[in-house]
């Protein structure tokens, strides 16, 4: 079963979340995953602590043109829809970091004179979590996009194909926005679970998630980070308009602040949250039962 | 004219407050949000009477089950799995082949290779511009609408327009919001501009982030510093981001204090400094002095 955790808004607790409750999940005696497909910036490592044993390499088919066999006749400029190549002056020029490798080029080139390449653009990491209870170590999967690369989905996709099968309650990390990168992963949810906080910009892009959640016609949870620093009422109000259940909550606390920023777990750490977190994972799992 | 770009990688740092602080402060500017998936700027600057544009992202491919004869061609030479062998019937075949809008990457081989011509392959309305004037000055920002791709192509729009309105108007000065990650939309925030802020959290992800970011920057060959705001939440990572900082030779401006009026004032529609005389306020002025110096 795959849980999304996701947000339209950066920063308001998706990871501590995610990791907290496949933690709390395994510690239940539930077969478990942790996915991380922030692969812009992916931050579950920080506190899971996996010890990586399988690496693969994400790559895309790049055109290589050999100008021997070149007619310059352009028909691999005028396929390509990202101006990622194109003959000028008896050349073909390729601008990598424009190419999204359809191989349009590769297939419409006449004499062969273009042949493809892989380019590594991202790596798929894959693992276990190194905590000190066996009961809290479950398997740790990452996807990683290389600094100056733009195949955000490219990486995603490779991920995707690891996540395991339907037995294992999957914590899926999203990236934040509601862009290609987010609905990409929520498309394999089972249920979405929305992280938020009640402030004027939180509440606006989680309006712009639920938006998208519903057209994927995805089940949803929220969970409210940081309850007591705004608008709590408006938010609640607006969750109940949506129908979409609030599961949990947490306070704006300095204690989980500090945890947090030292990479530390809090749902191990205090047991009051850990409490918070199984009464998620039971809404969570009930509603995916119903 | 020159453009500061602040950004973070990491989300949820408090790059937006910060930015339409220094809107507040340079007074003759043009701002430009640049995070076209989830804008939040205009909430500050309660721009009205704002001008709009449509945006026309990639093209998108759509089978017209009419004509489609299920060889299943597309499917074969897609590479991003967006083909499906789940279309409606049509008389000669019970099941045609479908686009899923949400995985095409708008590359046309399918409609191109398609040898009975059964896949349109149009212009996709799949944004909004949006420019205009408010008491925080010029604002540009967009929206890209749910699940579209190529917000980088939107960001480049936001900041073409952000300096036509510059050159009009004869202003000095861009300041652009970048978005979060490291990945298109924010490479395209960036090339070109004359300085990037980090505005980092002093926690363990927040330097993880801000290290990708600032490999990034220098990449593209743009001069940064950093300042880490909430500094106080943990006052010992904070020192970590400034060593990192030294060892990278990455320009250290200081830390601002964590303040629950920074959400107050965003609950008032306000930025930080025209909030309240506080703490956080004069600490976000002194930065702004440093910066303003620098470009």
């Amino acid at each position: 079963m795959n849980i999304v955790i996701a947000s339209g808004k950066g920063g308001t607790g998706k990871t501590t979340v995610a990791v907290n409750l496949a933690y709390v999940a395994s510690r239940e005696g539930f077969k478990v995953s942790y996915v991380d497909a922030d692969v812009d910036e992916p931050n579950g490592h920080i506190f899971l602590k996996p010890i990586i044993n399988r690496s693969k390499p994400v790559e895309l088919l790049m055109p290589e043109v050999n100008m021997d066999k070149c007619i310059g006749c352009g028909k691999c400029g005028e396929i390509c829809q990202y101006g990622a190549i194109v003959y000028v002056g008896e050349k073909v020029e390729v601008f990598p970091r424009l190419c999204h490798g359809c191989g349009g080029c590769y297939l419409v080139c006449p004499t062969g004179a273009i042949t493809e390449a892989p380019k590594k653009v991202g790596v798929i990491e894959s693992g276990i979590t190194s905590g000190d209870e066996p009961a809290g170590n479950f398997p740790f999967y990452q996807g990683i996009l290389n600094i100056g690369e733009v195949s955000t989905t490219r990486v995603i996709d490779d991920l995707i194909d690891e996540i395991p099968d339907d037995t294992t309650l999957n914590f899926i990390d999203a990236a934040p926005g509601t862009s290609c990168p987010m609905v990409r992963v929520a498309q394999e949810a089972d249920i979405v679970l929305l992280v938020t906080e009640p402030t004027p910009f939180g509440m606006s892009d989680l309006r712009l998630t639920i938006d998208i959640v519903k057209e994927l016609k995805k089940p949803m949870l929220a969970f409210v980070n940081q309850y007591d620093i705004g608008q709590f009422n408006e938010l609640q109000r607006y969750l109940q308009l949506q129908r979409v259940p609030i599961s949990g909550k947490l306070p704006h606390s300095r204690g989980i602040a500090q945890l947090y920023s030292e990479g530390l777990l809090i749902g191990k750490q205090l047991d009051w949250v850990y409490k918070v977190f199984k009464e998620l994972l039971d809404r969570v799992t009930s509603r995916i039962k119903g | 004219m020159k453009e500061l770009v602040v950004l973070s990688g990491k989300g949820g740092t408090g790059k937006t407050s910060i930015v339409a602080s220094f809107s507040v402060l340079a007074k003759d500017v043009v701002t430009a949000d640049c995070d076209v998936d989830a804008p939040d700027l205009n909430i500050i600057f309660d721009a009205t009477n704002e001008m709009e544009d449509n945006f026309y992202g990639m093209k998108k491919a759509r089978i017209m089950p009419g004509h489609c004869i299920a060889c299943g061609k597309c499917e074969e030479i897609c590479r991003y799995g967006a083909i499906y062998f789940d279309g409606p019937g049509n008389g000669r075949y019970p099941k045609t082949y479908r686009v899923e809008p949400l995985n095409c990457e708008g590359c046309g081989l399918c409609a191109y290779f398609c040898a009975e011509n059964a896949i349109e392959f149009k212009e996709n309305l799949s944004g909004k511009l949006y420019f205009g004037k408010s008491r925080l000055g010029n604002l540009v920002h967009a929206r890209l609408f749910a699940g579209e791709e190529n917000s980088g192509k939107l960001v480049a729009k936001v900041r073409e327009r952000a300096k036509a309105v510059a050159e009009r108007e004869n202003i000095p000065l861009i300041i652009t919001d970048a978005p979060p990650g490291v990945g298109c939309p924010v490479i395209s925030s960036i090339t070109g501009a004359d300085y990037a802020l980090i505005v980092a959290e002093p926690t363990l992800s927040g330097l993880h982030d801000c290290e990708r970011v600032h490999q990034l920057l220098n990449s593209f060959g743009v001069p940064s510093g950093v300042v880490v705001n909430k500094a106080d939440i943990a006052p010992k990572i904070s020192r970590k981001i400034e060593d990192w900082a030294k060892d990278n030779e990455v320009t250290f401006f200081g830390e601002l204090p964590y303040d629950p009026d920074v959400t107050l004032a965003q609950i008032e529609k306000k930025a930080v400094v025209e909030y309240k005389d506080t703490e956080v306020a004069e600490e976000i002025k002194k930065l702004w002095e440093k910066l303003r110096q620098i470009l």
